[in-house]
């Protein structure tokens, strides 16, 4: 199970003002709250600024001062992406490309050339996929492009779009559905989602985030985009990783105990 | 009695029932507009009032909004259309380069529930698409933006409506995260809507002055 801690975005409204204020230890102590409750990549976004590749830059600056854990460029500018990489210090995952040949042709050579996972939205030119097999065409699509460039299938993430249940009551179902079978049929590929979409427009949004989550891994998901200090969101998380078998002898589940990173 | 009976049942989202409620009032002597008028219309400004009071949740508005097209499925046949007062044409579509279809869906469904006459003008607008939709006779146009990205690309669109000499002829209402009272005065747009309620309101009000044409 891969973790992606996704507190360090610019559409919330404290980390923008961080960014803009350059308040680099607000920055710093959001890195290390997501590094401690156990994040393998840290999400950094810029993307509600015009300057968006100098705020990048200097969120990647300012995150790798306090912490080693890797981290996750998310862009859907090549320009932003391209000026940031090279100041990377470990291979950086990239939140994302889809298959726009706009944003994935100038993309991909970022991600051979700097050993990089990616992150691939099933979005085309003129649609966001929304029925399963929708997004099981865009998903053959991207497995195609990324592997024409030689990069290993174990680096890519397709995130299958998860989209509001408050607006179609069964678009997580596509989604799931969409999940189990791009592990199917595409074996070595990797899923990926954010679980905040799925609740907009409900109450006790966090229930919905999690249960959601928890639904997901049972269908062969293996990552998300989360809040690793949510407490209960991470405790379920570790408890469904026992149950389906993804933790031998059950030790993490044992260790997050002791941490007292169980709720 | 009818038409109480039946605006609480769009109220209370009881879409199982909604249609032979409307088939039993028109039985007992309803007239279709009567139904429209008091019963459906009202309903729908009772439910868009409770969702911006926050004390329903989207999809209780989203269901209300549902159960006024199955009514107007019944009465449509019924009100001959020489008859129907529609309140105005509304055209709306995402800018360009934005996907997001959502939030402009809702629009539409509580437009429609609000006794507009509306044009879904799709996803990844355009300008072309917008001033089109103004040449057809739409004189309210909705424009939604959820990535930030698009800013830019309202403000292209209403100055291509400028261009073509048009613009004085149309009220612009934009709306989606992306947006804000400060990027409607930034684009030139007349409004900002914060949701669908406060765009059927606006809607509204705006057409009153084209209530004429």
């Amino acid at each position: 199970m891969l973790i992606v801690a996704e507190r360090i975005n610019s559409s919330r409204k404290r980390i923008a003002n961080a960014i803009s204020e350059r308040d680099a230890s607000f920055i710093q102590t959001e890195a290390l709250v997501q590094a401690k409750a156990g994040s393998d990549y840290i999400d950094v976004n810029a993307g509600s600024f015009r300057d968006e590749a100098e705020c990048l830059k200097w969120l990647v600056d300012v995150v790798q001062d306090v912490t080693d854990i890797p981290l996750c460029l998310d862009s859907a500018n090549p320009d932003a992406l391209s000026r940031v990489i090279p100041v990377v210090k470990k291979p950086p995952m990239i939140n994302s490309i889809n298959l726009k040949p706009s944003r994935l042709e100038p993309i991909l050579p970022l991600v051979v050339d700097y050993k990089a996972k990616v992150i691939a939205l099933c979005e085309s030119e003129s649609i966001m996929a929304a029925t399963t097999d929708a997004k099981i065409d865009i998903a053959a699509g991207l497995v195609e492009k990324v592997t024409a460039r030689g990069i290993p299938l174990d680096d890519l993430y397709i995130d299958p779009l998860i989209f509001p249940l408050a607006t179609n009551s069964r678009s997580a179902l596509a989604s799931l559905e969409a999940i189990e079978r791009i592990r199917k049929e595409f074996p070595g590929v990797h899923t990926i989602c954010g679980l905040t979409n799925v609740s907009h427009g409900l109450p006790n949004r966090k229930l919905v985030n999690r249960t959601f989550l928890i639904t997901a891994l049972a269908r062969g998901l293996d990552s998300a985009i989360l809040d690793p200090s949510d407490k209960e969101l991470y405790s379920a998380l570790k408890a469904a990783l026992i149950i389906l078998g993804q933790d031998e002898y059950c030790l993490e589940y044992i260790h997050a105990y002791r941490e007292g990173r169980l709720g | 009695m009818d038409c109480e009976a039946l605006k609480e049942a769009v109220i209370s989202g009881k879409f199982r029932e909604i249609q032979a409620l409307v088939r039993a009032a028109l039985d007992r002597g309803a007239s279709a507009q009567d139904i429209l008028d008091n019963a459906l219309v009202p309903a729908m400004e009772e439910v868009g009032r409770r969702f911006s009071a926050s004390e329903i949740f989207l999809p209780e508005m989203m269901v209300s909004a549902k159960m006024m097209q199955m009514a107007l499925d019944v009465l449509k046949p019924i009100l001959s259309s020489g008859h129907v007062k529609t309140r105005g044409k509304f055209a709306i579509g995402t800018i360009k380069d934005d996907l997001h279809d959502i939030g402009k869906d809702i629009v539409i469904s509580m437009m429609q529930g609000a006794g507009f006459e509306v044009e879904d003008l799709g996803v990844d607008c355009p300008p072309e698409r917008f001033i089109e939709a103004i040449e057809r006779g739409n004189r309210i146009i909705g424009i939604s933006a959820i990535l930030t990205t698009v800013l830019p690309n309202i403000g292209k669109a209403i100055k291509a409506i400028e261009e073509k000499g048009l613009r004085d002829k149309v009220k612009i209402l934009i709306g989606g995260v992306a947006t804000s009272f400060h990027i409607a005065k930034e684009t030139g747009a007349d409004s900002y809507c914060k949701d669908a309620v406060e765009g059927v309101l606006k809607t509204k009000e705006f057409s009153v002055l084209y209530e004429d044409n």
